[in-house]
This record gives structure tokens, C-alpha cells and sequence, in this order.
């Protein structure tokens, strides 16, 4: 099967900006892989490596064992998504889709076949003749899509393609692309800086910051492993807590805590206690006294699925958790009064500020 | 009526009456100066005057059938068409990079191809004349398209820029993943979509030329001498109303390439 990426060492600076820092990443065939950062962090720019608009410093890509570091653009055969779709205003659908064909020098039926099955795939057979500015968002990213995707390229790029739509038009968008991938099975390299795009769509996660790869897993591993305090920050409502280790282990505001994996940081190294709201129980074994924590109970507020409970620690630091309505308002804490909270063993994950 | 509202402001036509009249006089002034013209070229009589006494064919008579201005057409024409064509292709590359470039590169070339416009023409005339005595260009078509394409040259690229401003660049980007190289990409996706911006950078260009007289006046003579230069030493010379009745002719056409212009850009926006 083809589609295999290997980067190699890739180097980018601007000026003295280091845009990407020596990055290496293996993607198999066939994979959905979602580079993950904060803007600037140079996912975006490594995407841009891929597809051969920018030029690394140093480095190598080989994708199927050809080295593409020097190849231009248009003879990589890749399919590219853009976030602002960038379809060609002055054709029509159809035409948009046979550019990348036309191109290849296909014509006649077998142009008109393919580019009919390409707007097939994305369910957009029925407008091939309509103009593109006559097309909504999301029926032009589908447009998009689909001429991405009629030349059968090895891989697939997509930069942040549904950030342009509205939040229920993009997450019905994540499960059709989800579902094409499924279907094609194109190696995918995909960039969004949406943490819960990542986590739905992805078979992988690279999370991407200052020009480096922080970590790199499946989506259960990256949100409830995290490797550091930029990844655990990154991904989910996250809070931290300050954390004390001592002889007897760790301790959270002098109570003992215990914890899924032993602090392995380096010595003078502070770890943190991450903490996502939907993790946290209360109402639990009066009597189990470690990995409990004190707190007082500051806001409660009704968010429809849920309520957000905001506590206030020992020292003020604050916390949400999250609760479903399933109980109705008549189990809530008070607000102004003390809440015992615990978190499970296997929720409790201490990282340093760097890994 | 005139108290009506003009607009949701609540402000009526009678307080605006000052701007209609403000208005009303502009326009006076930009286009009686062409409107007076055409009159004295119908004029009966050997001199030029307005309003005219009588009234004839006689000076489009003298125009058509006159080789000397017969040639001199040409001569506009020709090195019209040529300047349009080397003004265009080259201004048109000239925006494109510098739309493309960043930073002190892109402001010093767009600074390089504006100076036709900014240095008085009379100094780009007796330059040309003078490098011109020395290679023989002086009297050439080749000497004239070269000062003329210079001079449109910031037309084309002003017009060409300002279309680019609104153009995505991200377009060529897809072109080129899908496979078209630059060029390609250039010719099939971004042309396509500045073309009107094209369009009239050519006709400035194209009107830059056919009007000029100055650099005309140093550099083009005898057999190349050009319908300007021949007005103007016509003027000077025997003041006939054959001027005249050319410039007529030249505001017909002006109105037929403006109006052409104008039917293609609306057929252009329904689409």
C-alpha cells in the first residue's frame, strides 16, 4: 500500500525564528495523522514542507522511499485542502473537480467518470454545474475535497479545512471525513489547532510546539497521557495543581497522593497535578483518605448538558468540574460550603513544566 | 419634491441643493472642453471658431483624404498596438512579483516602476532624444514603442496591482499541489480571474501611447511621424479645423472603447 512518509531531521528558521527544530516523523500508509499546535507552532509550516511550498533549511522526506525534499510542488502528486477552500471562481464545479485530471491529460468519458465519482464520494453529484460562489461553506469544502482527491494521490494535506465553518456544520463535517478516509484509505496529514477535532479524527496526534514535535500517540494517549504541562494544558479544560513529593511520595496540599505512574522528573523539578473537570468526583468513600481534596464550593452554573461546579482550593486556586443533569438540581453542593472531591488512581497524572 | 428626504438621514433635497449645483459644475468643466470641439469640427469655414457660421464636411474630408494624416494614423496606431502588447506583458509580470515579494525588494521595484509617471515627461523626452542621437533610434517605430511602453508601464502595473489585491494566492498554491507548474498555474487560475484588471491596465496603456506628443515631438518624424505630432505642428502652423475634426474622431472612439469596456465588465459581473 502506498502513502508511507518518512521526515527526516527538518530544519526551518526565519531570520532567527526557528520555525521547525529538527523534526522527524514516520507516517504509515494508510494513516490519519493530525499535527496539533497553537498558532506559530509551526504545524502549518511543516505541512507547507510536505507539500513543497516551503523550503526546509535541512532535513529529508522520502514518501514510498522517493526523496520529495527538492521536488516542486506540482510533481509531488499530493492533494491538498485549503482552510479558505481556494476553488477556481471562474469554473464551475465540475470543472474545478477535472482540473487536477485535465491536468494528467484524462479526457473525455473517463474525465467526465471520474469526476462524477469524486463529487459522488462527497455528495455533491448534484450541483456539478453550478458555479462555486453559488455554493455554501460546506458544500465547497466538499468541492474541495473531492478535487483533492479525484487524482488519486498518494497522500492527502488538509490545512485547518473546516476552521471557516460553523461549530455543528464542522463536527457533521469531522465524521464525513472520517468516514471518507475510511473508505479511501489515503494517508492523511491533517493541521488544526482544535483539540476535539484532533481527538475525533485522528488514528494519530502529533502535538506540535515551538517548531517540535511535544508528543506524538493515539488520541487516548495524548489526552490521558500527557507527556507535560504544554500537552496536558493543550487538550482538554485542563487545571493544575502544585504537588509536593516527599519520602512517603507525592502530596497535595500535605495529603497523600496516588498517583497512576511514580514521579520519574528530574531532581528540583515541579511536578503537577493535571486535573480535567469531567474527571473529578465527589460524593465518594468518606473514609479513603488519599487523593482526596478539600475544597469550598465558589459557582455553580447550568450549561444544559451539564453543570459547571467551580471549587476553590486551600490556598485559592480554582477548579471546575463537570457533572451531568441526570440528578436534576436537587444533589448539587451548595454554594459556600465545603466539597470533599477525589480523583481516581488511574486520572491521577503528574507532569513537569518540560518533558 | 425638493423637501423631500434624500436619503435615512432625514436631510431633504433642498439642503443638498448646494452639492447638485457644486456637481453640476465639475461635470461642466470636464466635459464642455471635449463637447466644443466637436461643433468647430463641422465648421464652414478656414479657420477654427466657435460657435461656427457655417457648417461642413469639409475638414473629416480633408482628414481622410490626406496621406500625410492617413500615415500618421498609422503610425499612432502601430506603435499604439505595440506598446499595448510589451506594456501589458510586462507590467502585468511586474505586479505579479511585486505582489508575490516581501518587504524592501517588492517597495523599491513598485517605487522603480512608477517613476515614468512621477518624472516630468519633457526630461524623459530630451533623455530619449539624446541616448536616441546616439544609436539611431531617433525617427524609429522601435524608439517609440520603447518610450511609450516605459511610460504605460505604471499604468499596467497600478491597474494589475489593484486586481491582485483582491486575488487569493492560495489558488495557484492548489493549482500547483494538483499538479499545474507556476506558469500553468499563472496562465489557467490566476489569469483568468485579473484579466479585467488586464483589460484596462491595456486600454491605459493603448490610450497612453495614441495621446502622447511630448516624447513624440523629440523623438518620431518624417515617415514616422506621429497623428499627435502632426496635430500639433498643424496647430502651429495653418490652426485649420482638420484638428478638430480628428478629435472628433478620437472622442468617438475613446466613448466606443470606454462604453465596450464597460458592456464586457457587467456582462462579466452577471455571470
Amino acid at each position: 500500500m502506498p502513502g508511507r512518509v518518512e521526515i527526516r531531521n527538518i530544519r526551518k528558521a526565519y531570520g532567527s525564528f526557528l520555525a521547525l527544530d529538527d523534526v522527524s516523523l514516520d507516517i504509515a500508509p494508510g494513516e490519519f495523522l493530525t499535527l496539533l499546535g497553537p498558532s506559530g507552532s509551526g504545524k502549518t509550516t511543516l505541512l507547507n514542507v510536505l507539500a513543497g511550498f516551503v523550503r526546509p533549511d535541512s532535513g529529508s522526506i522520502t514518501i514510498d522511499g522517493a526523496e520529495f525534499l527538492l521536488l516542486p510542488p506540482h510533481k509531488r502528486n499530493l492533494g491538498m485542502v485549503f482552510q479558505n477552500y481556494a476553488l477556481f471562481p471562474h469554473m464551475s464545479v465540475r470543472r474545478n473537480v477535472g482540473y487536477p485530471l485535465r491536468l494528467r491529460g484524462v479526457s473525455g468519458a473517463e474525465l467526465d467518470r471520474r469526476v462524477e465519482e469524486a463529487l459522488g464520494l462527497v455528495q455533491m453529484a448534484h450541483l456539478a454545474d453550478r458555479g462555486v460562489n453559488a455554493l455554501s461553506g460546506g458544500q465547497r469544502q466538499r468541492v474541495a475535497l473531492a478535487r483533492a482527491i479525484v487524482f488519486e494521490p498518494s497522500i492527502l494535506l488538509m490545512d485547518e479545512p473546516l476552521s471557516a465553518l460553523d461549530k455543528k456544520l464542522r463536527e457533521h463535517m469531522q465524521l464525513e471525513l472520517k468516514r471518507l478516509h475510511d473508505r479511501l484509505g489515503t494517508t492523511t496529514v491533517y493541521v488544526t489547532h482544535d483539540q476535539r477535532e484532533a481527538l475525533t479524527l485522528s488514528d494519530r496526534i502529533a502535538v506540535v510546539n515551538g517548531g517540535k514535535i511535544v508528543q506524538l500517540g493515539t488520541p487516548d494517549e495524548i489526552y490521558d497521557r500527557p507527556k507535560n504541562k504544554f500537552v496536558a494544558d493543550f487538550i482538554g479544560e485542563t487545571r493544575f495543581l502544585p504537588v509536593e513529593t516527599g519520602a512517603s511520595g507525592a502530596l497535595l496540599y500535605g495529603r497523600p497522593l496516588r498517583t497512576r505512574d511514580d514521579w520519574k522528573g528530574a531532581t528540583g523539578e515541579k511536578p503537577w497535578l493535571v486535573i480535567r473537570p469531567e474527571r473529578l468526583r465527589w460524593k465518594g468513600d468518606e473514609s479513603q483518605t488519599a487523593n482526596r481534596i478539600e475544597a469550598e464550593t465558589t459557582d455553580i452554573i447550568y450549561q444544559g448538558d451539564s453543570y459547571l461546579i467551580t471549587v476553590r482550593m486551600p490556598d485559592g486556586a480554582e477548579l471546575d468540574l463537570r457533572r451531568g443533569p441526570d440528578l436534576g438540581g436537587k444533589d448539587l453542593p451548595e454554594r459556600g460550603q465545603p466539597i470533599q472531591l477525589w480523583l481516581d488512581r488511574e486520572h491521577t497524572i503528574l507532569v513537569a513544566d518540560k518533558s | 419634491m425638493l423637501h423631500r428626504p434624500a436619503t435615512e438621514t432625514q436631510i431633504t433635497h433642498f439642503q443638498r441643493l448646494w452639492l447638485y449645483m457644486l456637481v453640476a459644475l465639475v461635470f461642466a468643466f470636464l466635459i464642455i472642453p471635449c463637447l466644443i470641439v466637436i461643433p468647430m469640427s463641422f465648421s464652414g469655414s478656414k479657420y477654427l471658431e466657435f460657435p461656427p457660421r457655417s457648417w461642413s464636411l469639409q475638414w473629416y474630408e480633408a482628414y481622410l483624404g490626406s496621406s500625410e494624416w492617413r500615415a500618421a494614423t498609422f503610425v499612432s496606431l502601430r506603435a499604439a498596438l505595440l506598446t499595448t502588447i510589451f506594456a501589458t506583458t510586462f507590467g502585468t509580470l511586474a505586479a505579479y512579483g511585486i505582489s508575490r515579494a516581501y518587504g524592501a525588494a517588492s517597495s523599491l521595484a513598485r517605487g522603480v516602476f512608477m517613476l515614468p509617471m512621477l518624472v516630468p515627461l519633457i526630461l524623459v523626452a530630451i533623455g530619449c532624444f539624446l541616448v536616441y542621437a546616439k544609436i539611431g533610434l531617433n525617427g524609429t517605430t522601435t524608439g517609440l514603442v520603447m518610450a511609450h511602453t516605459v511610460l504605460a508601464l505604471p499604468f499596467v502595473v497600478i491597474a494589475v496591482l489593484s486586481g491582485l489585491a483582491s486575488y487569493d494566492m492560495n489558488q495557484e498554491r492548489v493549482a500547483q499541489s494538483l499538479g499545474a507548474s507556476r506558469p500553468w498555474a499563472f496562465l489557467t487560475v490566476t489569469l483568468p480571474q485579473i484579466r479585467l484588471s488586464v483589460m484596462s491596465g491595456a486600454l491605459f496603456a493603448f490610450v497612453t501611447s495614441f495621446d502622447e506628443v511630448v516624447i513624440a515631438l523629440f523623438i518620431s518624424g518624417g515617415q514616422n511621424a506621429t497623428l499627435t505630432r502632426l496635430m500639433f505642428a498643424n496647430i502651429r502652423d495653418q490652426i485649420d479645423p482638420t484638428v478638430a475634426a480628428i478629435s472628433s474622431l478620437l472622442i468617438g472612439l475613446s466613448i466606443i472603447l470606454l462604453v465596450g469596456s464597460h458592456l464586457l465588465r457587467g456582462r462579466e459581473d452577471r455571470k
